[in-house]
């Protein structure tokens, strides 16, 4: 019988995210796989600006928590300097799809041997839950009271897509974490990605599309199935670049 | 005996700063700073370090706080409105308590001013990097030789304090070339990484956390380090020159290039019999309050502020040490005109004449 016990990774402290968040999810595979590579003493978590910020009570590795948006910024600094570590940034959609809009895509352009770990729930959860970069069209925000309206507010950015299509980048991937399948995928891609950078094979990215049951004025268990017929209809998940699934096929 | 050399003051702080032991810039391109990353594009990989040019000023100044608080010795320069875009991270190092090199090649402003050189971020640097009530200690050499030693140390200061250190110097003293001689590599090993660092190169093994937030009675307590750190600063750490003072009636007081230049017409002044000193502050913070409180104000008949910028920003840190014991004038040339020796010593001729009653 399997045993279900706290990762190591984590503190031995309760949770302060929201109930039914799925940010606790994310932090845990994370923390999973950092413990299944062996990467605890060497793993150092680039903490962002948002409720990823929270990290820093629960993270039981090294941590620096940086300015908002700027994670890709210091994690380039800590990353040339040691390249040894297995180096991540937890970013959120405002974090890293607006304010940090310039950092992340720059990173991503030069390469960087780090992976950044993008948590997409659409809204600036932290804040009260106005309107992310990534909120859906029609979406009700509290600065968009009657839904995202394209003709003011733009459309929701497509971090992957955008991402993928730079030649830098070795491996960028969308998972949805509201199903047992999508959750396997994610912790099976966040794997990927850090393997490859201790690999040294350059930028990896990993977009984890959550929820905000808070902001989204919704139950834990209807953001799931709002996710599925809402979400994942504009962010479909997916491997949108892997450059090792090239080089298997070569 | 150092090695001797031909150098532009922007080359000289970017060679001083390896020989210091710096191992990783990250900068934006804005003049008249250019020669600093230019150069550290070349330098840095030759003796094992790393140089990223940044894509703005903001992105840059964190990844000098990434790599800071790796405990890598990390710098970054710019000219003021760079320096206007870093306040944000600068500000973060200072929360976070992490070293760095900041360089500020001062041009005209606000704004985006012009590129010609000017003293116009005095305020900037000495009363507000960013935001939150920090300070900085502010280097202002007059020379690219002082610039070299002063680059050089300050990583002495900034790990001593776990604070930024800023070096304020003007545009026309970062590409007038002088000879400098310049120092020994420091050479540092992993042992010399310091242990409240996120490195693990030096054998740490416990677990390591930066962070610029706190709860707030931490942050309370670190605000009062702060206070206490800065209130050491002016006892142990002012640099100062005074130049001709012993029987000085007029005080100039004036800081980089406003101060060589103001030594040239001091000279002509005491040849004509005017007993003209200077006070030059290296360190403009801490500011050597003393040396301008202490005077003998039954001698010394006025000061006179000289600055390459227009209004002086310098004046209210002079007037709190003076408290009114003598007039105060202030002279300067400002938007990127550069001072000339005639033109300070036609106003101090006036002053020290009594034909100004600008006090």
């Amino acid at each position: 019988m399997a045993e279900y016990h706290r990762s190591d990774m984590l503190a031995a402290s309760p949770s302060g995210y929201c109930p039914g968040c799925l940010h606790s999810l994310a932090t845990r595979l994370i923390s999973d796989v950092i413990t299944e590579l062996g990467q605890q003493d060497n793993s150092l978590n680039v903490i962002s600006v948002g409720c990823s910020a929270l990290n820093l009570l629960y993270w039981s590795g090294d941590n620096l928590s940086v300015a908002h948006g700027r994670a890709p910024a210091a994690a380039t600094g800590v990353k040339r300097t040691n390249p040894e570590r297995l180096v991540f940034a937890y970013q959120g959609d405002g974090d890293l799809a607006a304010i940090g809009l310039a950092e992340i895509m720059s990173a991503a352009n030069r390469g960087e041997n780090f992976t950044v770990i993008f948590a997409n729930n659409q809204t600036y959860g932290m804040t009260g839950g106005q309107m992310a970069p990534t909120t859906l069209i029609g979406q009700k925000t509290t600065t968009t009271v009657y839904g995202r309206d394209p003709a003011t507010t733009g459309y929701p950015l497509k971090m992957c897509e955008l991402i993928s299509q730079l030649p830098a980048p070795a491996y960028v991937a969308r998972f949805a974490l509201n199903s047992p399948k999508g959750v396997r995928e994610a912790r099976a891609g966040i794997k990927k990605a850090f393997e490859m950078q201790l690999a040294g094979k350059g930028f990896t990215f990993v977009e984890l599309l959550t929820n905000c049951p808070t902001n989204w004025h919704l139950s834990p268990i209807d953001t799931l199935e709002y996710m599925n017929t809402n979400t994942m209809q504009y962010f479909v998940p997916g491997v949108y670049k892997d450059i090792t699934a090239k080089e298997a096929q070569a | 005996m150092g090695e001797k050399k031909f150098m532009k003051g922007n080359e000289a702080i970017a060679e001083a700063a390896v020989r210091g032991g710096c191992r990783f810039f990250a900068g934006y391109p804005i003049t008249p700073q250019n020669e600093i990353p230019e150069y550290l594009s070349w330098r840095l990989p030759e003796v094992g370090g790393s140089y990223v040019q940044g894509e703005s000023e903001v992105a840059s100044i964190n990844m000098v706080y990434g790599a800071s608080a790796m405990g890598t010795r990390a710098m970054t320069s710019s000219s003021g409105p760079g320096i206007s875009l870093k306040a944000e991270g600068i500000s973060y190092l200072a929360a976070a308590m992490l070293p760095a090199l900041i360089v500020n090649i001062s041009r005209g402003g606000p704004g985006l001013g012009s590129i010609q050189p000017a003293q116009s971020d005095y305020l900037q640097a000495t009363k507000a990097l960013g935001h939150g009530g920090f300070h900085a200690m502010v280097f202002a050499p007059n020379s690219a030789q002082e610039a070299v030693d002063l680059v050089y140390n300050a990583w002495d200061y900034a790990e001593r304090d776990r604070n930024p250190v800023l070096v304020l110097m003007d545009g026309c003293l970062g590409n007038i070339m002088e000879e400098v001689e310049l120092p020994p590599m420091k050479e540092l090993t992993d042992e010399d990484i310091p242990e409240w660092s996120l490195s693990r190169r030096n054998g740490r093994d416990y677990q390591g956390n930066i962070t610029p937030i706190y709860t707030e009675p931490i942050l309370e307590g670190i605000n009062m380090m702060s206070g206490e750190m800065y209130k050491a600063w002016e006892e142990d750490d002012v640099k100062v020159e005074e130049f001709m003072m012993d029987d000085a009636e007029y005080v100039v007081v004036a800081y980089g290039i406003a101060s060589r230049v103001s030594k040239e017409a001091i000279l002509r002044l005491r040849e004509e019999g005017f007993k003209v000193g200077m006070i030059r502050p290296i360190t403009l913070f801490p500011f050597p309050k003393k040396n301008l409180h202490d005077l003998d104000y039954d001698r010394v008949k006025a000061i006179i502020d000289v600055e390459m910028t227009i209004p002086a920003q310098m004046r209210d840190d002079i007037a709190l040490q003076v408290m009114e014991r003598a007039p105060i004038y202030e002279y300067g040339r400002s938007g990127g005109i550069l001072l000339d020796d005639d033109g300070v010593y036609e106003a101090l001729k006036e002053i020290v004449t009594g034909g100004n009653d600008n006090g």
